[in-house]
């Protein structure tokens, strides 16, 4: 990438020099180059560099409802990070993230990776199919959080309704009972995600060369045989890159979980991410909402750290 | 074409029976929802599991009461695109080829932001969208929805940009063209693919955000699909038939963008995040 631009380009040479000094002229080429960069640099660190830095002193500072009218939030040392840390729905909140996270990455994993395995056989239609699938994909999450509200209700909704004729019960209050609504939650959230792992690791697939699997069954490997020897090994980065990004995106969701249960009942889904909006947003106590922000950054930049590994190692 | 004509027919239409009741399961939901809003009297009762008749009342009532929101969304969509392709276009290009002292450091930034939690961003970005007045307004929205698909677009128009053959831009310059216009004649048209792909997504990632919708608004001056089916649950709960034809209208741009565009979703669902 270097070679082509470290020196200065061919074609300055024969071109007049109009410039009264070559030494400005090439200033303001790598100015004028800058340029082009330079308004994404400033955009994202006003987006996202800010932002973290932002939430860092805002959790040392009192703010109440009052604050954006009097503008004044006062530093008050460590009395966010104590109080909510003392809060038992802190505690509850990091466990349903990490419950949440973890069954969701599991279950769309294991389908996507399943329906990548299948797709990747030629079949008529194949690929009609595998591109229908990316809908619940593409539809906004909290209009399918609403879709799934309905379709979950207790006495009227499809599932028990369906449950019911089956005589598997049926009365199964899915989002209205703590004892179900987080494992609700994540069930949704499987069938959101399972498109986009689906996606990634039919790509990966389809890399892997066929020649290995024909010298595998040449050898009498059995397709499980393949499928472990064979397809897992090599599609290793991708699946890496796959539950990382997954981690990533699943473990600050909110919008899902707001429209399903808006956190109930009785904050049974309750996470990091609904748990700073509620601090912040809903009782605007933005010094609190700042502080399980940070812990969620905190997580994420853990997992930052495996991904950027994973970026790497499969690197150019 | 003959080589595997003998044995498979049979089991390949095996597997596209097996395929469609895949697809049967991960589309119910989408169908229910269709077919929940074509049965606007069905109020807080069962569904029937296909619609009796073609009642599109429902679907009249959620475009009086939501039809605003939707255009709202639109603008506010289209508006995310033009800065997000007009920030991360040149910055892509620049990264790809100027070979700047830095560049690493840019590219590894901009995949640092993917785990930045996007509550965190509306936590900072609010208390400083009050001191600058962006709250309740188009262009605060639009600029902090661009942020959604700025970092993803850099990454997939970078990987793109690089493969643009040398030799081109350098016949370019030698016929005195400068950079800005080496780029908007030469590299833009060439990376029109990148381009639209990114824009497609710049605008999906707009279109379904409903955080930024959430937070950075505090009156009902600028509100959005997402947030105006949010509200819409709460106040209409035994209405589920325009909630649900809501839900359907906001889902239209994705259907569309599937169809005409599938090629394009495909390659940026891969490209964005593997490369």
């Amino acid at each position: 990438m270097t070679t082509s631009t470290a020196t200065a380009p061919p074609a300055a040479a024969p071109r007049k020099s109009t410039a009264p000094d070559p030494a400005r002229a090439r200033l303001c080429r790598r100015l004028a180059r800058w340029g082009f960069v330079a308004p994404a640099v400033v955009f994202m660190l006003l987006f996202f560099g800010y932002p973290l830095v932002r939430n860092v002193v805002m959790s040392f500072q009192h703010y109440t409802p009052k604050t954006f009218f009097t503008g004044e939030a006062p530093f008050n040392g460590a009395d966010n990070w104590s109080s909510v840390f003392q809060d038992a729905l802190f505690g509850k909140a990091l466990w349903h993230t990490l419950v949440f996270t973890a069954g969701s990455l599991l279950g769309q994993f294991c389908v996507g990776l399943a329906l990548a395995v299948f797709f990747n056989r030629r079949f008529p239609l194949g690929g009609v199919l595998r591109s229908l699938i990316l809908l619940p994909w593409l539809v906004p999450m909290v209009v399918s959080g609403v879709v799934w509200r309905r379709i979950l209700d207790q006495d009227t909704g499809v599932l028990n309704t369906f449950l019911d004729t089956l005589g598997l019960g049926g009365h199964t209050p899915w989002l209205t009972s703590p004892g179900t609504a987080l494992l609700s939650v994540i069930l949704v959230n499987v069938w959101i995600g399972i498109p986009f792992n689906m996606v990634i690791l039919y790509g990966g697939l389809q890399e892997i060369p066929k020649e290995l699997y024909e010298a595998a069954s040449l050898d009498g490997a059995s397709a499980w045989r393949a499928f472990r020897s064979v397809t897992l090994p090599l599609l290793k980065p991708v699946i890496t890159v796959v539950l990382v990004l997954g981690f990533m995106s699943t473990v600050k969701i909110l919008d899902l979980i707001l429209a399903l249960t808006d956190g109930g009942p009785a904050d049974a889904t309750q996470t990091l991410g609904t748990l700073t909006y509620q601090n912040s947003f809903v009782e605007l106590d933005f010094g609190a909402g700042a502080v399980v922000g940070n812990v969620l950054i905190l997580i994420s930049a853990v997992f930052a750290v495996f991904y950027l590994r994973a970026n790497r190692t499969e690197g150019k | 074409m003959a080589v595997h004509a003998p044995t498979a027919p049979r089991r390949r239409w095996g597997s596209t029976v097996a395929g469609l009741l895949v697809l049967a399961v991960m589309l119910f939901p989408l169908y229910w929802m269709l077919n929940t809003a074509l049965q606007p009297d069905s109020g807080l009762l069962q569904v029937d599991p296909v619609p009796p008749g073609l009642d599109l009342s429902g679907f009249t009532k959620a475009l009086t009461d939501q039809g605003g929101n939707l255009l709202t969304s639109l603008l506010v969509s289209a508006g995310a695109v033009v800065i997000c392709l007009a920030v991360a276009a040149p910055a892509a290009y620049g990264l790809a080829r100027f070979g700047l002292r830095g560049s690493r450091t840019i590219v590894f930034g901009t995949l640092i932001t993917q785990m930045v939690p996007g509550i965190v961003i509306a936590n900072a970005l609010y208390t400083s969208y009050v001191d600058l007045g962006l709250v309740n307004s188009y262009a605060g929205l639009m600029l902090a929805d661009a942020s959604l698909g700025i970092p993803f677009s850099i990454v997939l128009m970078r990987s793109f940009m690089v493969s643009v053959p040398g030799e081109v831009i350098e016949a370019a310059e030698i016929d005195g063209a400068g950079p800005v216009r080496v780029f908007l004649r030469v590299v833009l048209p060439m990376s029109r693919n990148a381009l639209i792909t990114s824009g497609l997504f710049a605008f999906l990632f707009a279109w379904s955000d409903f955080m930024f919708a959430l937070t950075l608004n505090t009156t009902d001056d600028v509100k959005p699909i997402t947030l105006g089916i949010y509200q819409y649950i709460g106040a209409h709960v035994g209405d589920w038939g325009s909630v649900m034809a809501a839900a359907v209208l906001s889902a239209v741009p994705a259907a569309i963008l599937l169809v005409l565009a599938q090629k394009y979703i495909a390659a940026g669902i891969t490209g964005g995040s593997v490369k």
